[in-house]
């Protein structure tokens, strides 16, 4: 009896710390929250090029994270890339109508994202509007070879 | 000319009516679980082939990890991008190495003690005499112990992930310098729970049964000689870490590569 006891502890002992590690690796390793999806609101903005953007990328301000891009699909009316992004809702109604959104990246080689810069417009973009200015990522073989052409045309 | 294509011919009815008792075999036992006094028999199996192969797999884990991060980080650092270290470690770890690596100590720690256990079993006859007083071997013997192997398989993985994961931000962190936030945020960034968490685990769940099916297997299909159980239990070791690492390109291919 006191022999199945200690078993039945050791079992038990060994699915909860199975069951600790998948929280863990959950949480800290794959970092997703346990909280009730945060309310957002959502921008649209059209990009020449998006590079290695994807959805699930971040979208920062200043450098803070305030959101991710929901959506990459090919807008078939101009042949750009239309990016969605879901962003604090906070926010909604602060950003001005001729905010930036270009695409930057994390260190040399790290992963891309987009970044707001505010503009000076008192008109505020709401729900669903779409950004205007837009950059498009930079492309490191087009980089090189705009700066070969221009080296060889000196 | 005849004896050689004869031969052949018996080796695939061999190999295939084999293949079919595993398969009854697998259906018999399984759908022979349900019971309320079976209850204490699972727990006994969980205990030893679950919590006592916890060890092996921990410390297995640990020096995984340690070695990922060394050897990540040297790669790592000549880029300039020993950050996506914590990324490295835990990719490998959850969607390869922990799966894979448990379960091929799990064959050699538990498999071939299931096979040795369920054989000597045979051998002294103790499984005849089950059926003669109207006990069913599969129901008593069988199913605890496959399910056992079935559920202690992803639980021993999720052991090894973490602790690999610990390991490796004890040498990459600790040891060599690496910023603790990137480490963290970096694998937070890029570690997917759906697709690599789960995946991993699913993994998991294919080769604990996988496993456990064979050592079984062997146990109860094996000549009941010495001789006998020293063969099943070396063909249970080689033909579960064959399968586990087969059925481990089939899986990946399916989950991560192009083709799913």
């Amino acid at each position: 009896m006191k022999r199945s006891k200690m078993m039945e502890f050791g079992v038990g002992l060994f699915v909860l710390a199975g069951i600790l590690g998948m929280v863990f690796l959950g949480l800290r390793v794959s970092g997703i929250s346990l909280g009730v999806p945060q309310d957002t609101f959502t921008l649209q903005a059209n990009f020449a090029n998006i590079g290695g953007l994807k959805s699930g990328s971040r979208v920062a301000m200043a450098g803070v994270t305030i959101g991710r891009v929901s959506d990459v699909e090919l807008d078939t009316e101009w042949l750009d890339a239309r990016v969605t992004m879901e962003l604090d809702e906070d926010l909604e109604g602060k950003i001005s109508r001729d905010s930036t959104a270009s695409i930057l990246t994390s260190g040399l080689l790290g992963e891309q994202y987009v970044g707001l810069s505010v503009g000076g417009d008192p008109e505020m973009l709401e729900e669903g509007d779409t950004i205007r200015d837009t950059q498009q990522a930079l492309v490191l073989e087009q980089l090189i070879q705009q700066f070969v052409s221009n080296m060889t045309s000196e | 000319m005849i004896r050689p294509i004869a031969s052949l011919g018996r080796g695939t009815l061999d190999a295939l009516s084999a293949l079919g008792r595993a398969a009854m075999f697998l259906a018999q036992s399984v759908l022979g679980i349900p019971s309320r006094e079976g209850w204490h028999l699972w727990l006994r199996q969980m205990h030893f082939i679950g919590v006592m192969s916890l060890a092996i797999v921990l410390v297995s884990g640990l020096f995984i990890g340690m070695v990922l991060g060394l050897q990540g980080y040297t790669i790592l650092v000549d880029f300039g991008a020993e950050d996506a270290l914590g990324q490295m470690v835990a990719l490998s770890l959850l969607r390869e190495l922990a799966p894979v690596v448990a379960a091929l100590l799990f064959a050699g720690r538990a498999g071939s003690a299931l096979t040795a256990e369920i054989g000597l079993m045979k051998a002294t006859e103790q499984l005849t005499s089950m059926e003669m007083i109207g006990v069913d071997p599969l129901r008593r013997i069988v199913a605890p112990r496959l399910w056992a192997g079935f559920i202690s398989m992803p639980l021993l993985t999720v052991g090894f992930s973490v602790v690999g994961i610990w390991g490796g931000y004890l040498v990459g962190v600790q040891w060599l310098g690496v910023f603790d936030g990137s480490y963290w945020s970096n694998m937070q960034s890029s570690v997917a729970f759906v697709d690599d968490i789960l995946n991993g685990m699913l993994k998991s769940v294919v080769f604990g049964l996988v496993v456990t099916w064979i050592a079984v297997f062997q146990g109860y299909d094996l000549i009941p000689t010495s001789e006998g159980i020293s063969r099943a239990t070396t063909r249970t070791v080689v033909y579960s870490s064959l399968a586990v690492l087969g059925l481990d390109f089939v899986l990946t291919a399916l989950m991560f590569g192009e083709l799913g």
